[in-house]
């Protein structure tokens, strides 16, 4: 019997020491820092010799493929490697895949954690040899994190563009004659009155998604908020500034406004239940006159509903006022360990500078392509939506309007804050005060707590 | 028990047809003194115990270890102690997630269980009938469809425009015709019904196949008694069930716990947390928030409170005449 138990003792050790092994505190195998990227004698290139780039792209969205094939055909020795997963995937697992698997090329979510962790290379040598410090600052803006800080919007630049997509309202054209409606609304009174005219007209007013996880009602509450007030403390809020806040008296007026939308009716009555792609499909089956959204749709609208689709800026409240959007680049970044990070540095300037490259940015992105301001435009149809979320950007860069996503502030923000509220304040269940003061709470922990 | 068990009974060696050869060469190997050691016996049982050391018993340490660290999951960490633990429980949002849970128990657990029974002891009285097996095979139904798929067929019922308000709205109940996944009262319910719809299956097969072992004689006797069908089903079903309903309870409990699939599908936790159940929320946590240690922390808890509920259920229903 005690040999039974010698041995069913050892065995004991043997297993829980094999499970324990390795017990010291988790982390610690990420990268270490990389030095300042040195600057560059010369612009780097593909070369000549065979190469194999791994990508690493979201699904759905072709934009990325058809530039790659254009790429080859242009550089035959550069052969591509893609892997693709829905954005949501590709979030989750951004830090992992960097550190363990490093692609060359990576869609990637909002950069400032991965930054943190040593994860991003630092394009700063590249930026200055391709001369992308020359391109319209905002376009970089949110690519860019201060050294060893937490602020975004400013310092080294740890990623690149494809393109930037811009957001406002897009109409239906058709349900806008019924109510009288020739022209996009002017002013933020004109957009209330044509609501006003769609609800007793029996069309209804917005087409909008905030069901689940994803509350859509952020794209009305974040435009009303630029047209109350200035885009620039939006954000600071955004990049984590110090003693930035969104609980502000103009804030509060835009989310006033937004529940005086919802109150009216305005909204489809089960919004809390319709995901984006639920949103998509009734908007196009024509169950809503207005849909904030962005121009990552013109291309589909274009051909869903031809002709019958108009978009335009979110209205300001005093006419000739000042206008801005959310306006995200496709952010895609090289990995610290990436094996060819000169010539996937190569692509991405190649992307913004080569006529054609830019062309299918245009045609198959529907967005406007990164790079200099006197650039050369692609031709657009006149009369498509992509023709006019194109003249949007150009309005909006004059404006200086760009902002980036409330959603984007914090890796937890969106989901936990902002959806839940939103969702609440459909429902009757918060007000407007208590939306922004709790969001703000939310950001707080956050913030100081990472 | 008297009676031996079948396995005993073919393992006799009265009835064990083994060549008398055999026999003797093994007993004169045990008398040469080659008896085997005992460890061999922990030679056959090593490979499934490495596999479990390290396919569950690591990860569970390695999350008590975590939830122990403030960690992002690629970073350096920092030892935290208990805070995480704190946090879990006054934290209102992770608390009532918690809740949740436990209220989803009313839809993964009781209903299942009692529709079950009710199903079960009328499927049996048709047992010869097509229609039994037609009925067993609907209900069985659930278990065989992948939960995801099933979340979306029943996230479309449930939509405004679902099936379910149709019927509503034909029977002249318009008006309470809603987005059910999409309200805040009525999310967490609905999603319940989806589970309820699920695990029904499981809990009367299970139960049906439980039925079939009770003694023929015991109703013959209660009906000679007098006894009517709602006496046997009270004094001799049930009590007879005893053990089938423990495993009904205890598996639905779980599903309840930790529920995640359906959750995940037809509501993502919204609208507003109204559905936010602790499963969702390490998910969220770990891979949203990069929370790793807050994330483990709840797992942790997660898994005592399953075992806390789950084991007084195994406690109370095991069979005390054996």
């Amino acid at each position: 019997m005690s040999r039974r138990i010698r041995w069913s003792g050892a065995v004991l050790t043997v297993v829980v020491g094999g499970t324990l092994a390795g017990c010291g505190a988790p982390g610690g195998d990420a990268p270490q820092p990389e030095a300042t990227s040195a600057s560059l004698a010369a612009a780097p290139a593909c070369g000549t010799a065979p190469v194999t780039l791994n990508a690493y792209i979201e699904t759905g969205f072709p934009l990325p493929k058809e530039l790659s094939t254009e790429f080859s055909k242009q550089h035959p020795n550069v052969k591509w490697n893609i892997r693709e997963d829905q954005f949501a995937v590709i979030t989750q697992n951004a830090p992992r895949v960097l550190a363990d698997d490093p692609p060359d090329l990576m869609r990637l979510p909002q950069v400032s954690e991965l930054v943190k962790n040593n994860l991003l290379k630092n394009l700063d040598g590249y930026a200055k040899a391709f001369g992308w410090d020359s391109w319209p600052a905002s376009q970089l803006e949110q690519m860019r994190m201060a050294p060893g800080g937490k602020t975004r919007g400013e310092g080294s630049l740890y990623a690149m563009g494809l393109n930037f997509s811009m957001t406002g309202v897009f109409y239906n054209k058709k349900l806008a004659a019924k109510i009288g409606m020739s022209s996009p609304p002017a002013t933020l009174a004109e957009l209330d009155d044509a609501l006003a005219k769609a609800k007793s007209a029996g069309i209804p007013p917005i087409a909008q998604f905030n069901g689940g996880a994803t509350g859509g009602l952020a794209f009305p509450l974040q435009d009303l908020m630029a047209a109350y007030g200035p885009s620039g403390p939006i954000n600071d809020w955004i990049y984590q500034k110090p003693g930035a806040t969104i609980d502000t008296p103009s804030n509060l007026q835009a989310t006033r406004h937004l529940e005086k939308w919802i109150k009216a009716g305005y909204f489809w009555k089960d919004v809390n239940a319709v995901d984006y792609a639920t949103m998509m499909s009734r908007f196009i089956k024509g169950e809503g006159l207005f849909m904030f959204n962005g121009d990552w749709e013109s291309g589909n609208l274009d051909k869903q509903m031809p002709g019958d689709v108009g978009f335009f800026l979110m209205p300001p409240v005093e006419q000739g006022g000042k206008q801005a959007a959310m306006s995200a680049p496709l952010t895609f970044g090289i990995s610290s360990r990436a094996k060819n990070a000169d010539c996937a540095a190569y692509f991405l300037n190649w992307v913004a500078t080569d006529p054609k490259a830019r062309e299918i940015g245009v045609k198959v992105g529907g967005s406007h392509p990164m790079g200099p301001a006197d650039a050369p435009m692609p031709e657009v149809a006149k009369d498509t939506v992509t023709a006019s979320t194109l003249a949007a950007g150009a309005k909006i860069a004059e404006d200086n309007g760009a902002m980036d996503f409330i959603a984007n502030a914090t890796g937890a923000i969106y989901a936990k804050s902002w959806t839940p509220q939103l969702q609440k304040l459909v429902a009757g269940q918060q007000n407007p005060e208590g939306l922004l003061k709790s969001v703000q709470s939310d950001y707080t922990t956050q913030v100081g707590g990472s | 028990m008297t009676r031996p068990t079948p396995d005993s009974a073919v393992d006799s060696p009265a009835t064990r047809p083994g060549p008398a050869a055999v026999t003797r060469k093994r007993s004169s190997a045990r008398a040469a003194g080659l008896r085997t050691p005992s460890w061999v016996g922990w030679l056959f049982v090593a490979p499934a115990l490495g596999v479990y050391a390290v396919f569950v018993l690591r990860p569970i340490a390695l999350t008590v270890q975590y939830s122990m660290y403030r960690w992002d999951g690629i970073g350096p960490s920092t030892w935290t102690g208990l805070g995480n633990y704190v946090r879990v429980f006054t934290d209102p949002d992770l608390f009532a997630s918690i809740l949740n849970a436990v209220k989803l128990i009313v839809f993964f657990s009781v209903i299942p269980v009692v529709l079950g029974l009710a199903i079960a002891s009328t499927i049996r009285r048709i047992a010869t009938s097509r229609l039994a097996l037609v009925a067993r095979t609907v209900l069985f139904l659930p278990q065989v469809i992948p939960l995801v798929a099933a979340g979306i067929a029943w996230s479309w019922l449930m939509s405004s425009t679902g099936l379910v308000n149709q019927l509503l709205t034909y029977a002249g109940l318009g008006g309470v015709a809603r987005a059910w996944l999409g309200d805040f009262s009525t999310a967490l319910p609905a999603v319940g019904v989806i589970g309820a719809w699920v695990l029904l299956g499981l809990c009367t097969i299970l139960l049906l196949s439980g039925m079939s072992k009770i003694d023929p004689a015991l109703y013959e006797a209660a009906r000679m008694d007098g006894a009517g069908p709602l006496r046997e089903f009270v004094s001799i079903t049930v009590p007879s069930l005893r053990q089938e309903i423990g495993v009904c309870v205890t598996v639905t409990v779980i599903a309840a716990l930790a529920s995640f699939d359906i959750v995940y599908v037809s509501t993502q936790g919204g609208p507003g947390n109204a559905t936010m159940v602790p499963g969702l929320e390490i998910y969220y946590l770990a891979f949203s928030e990069r929370q790793v240690g807050m994330a483990s922390a709840l797992a942790v808890v997660l898994m005592v409170l399953v075992l806390l509920v789950a084991l007084p259920i195994q406690w109370l229903t095991k069979d005390k005449s054996s």
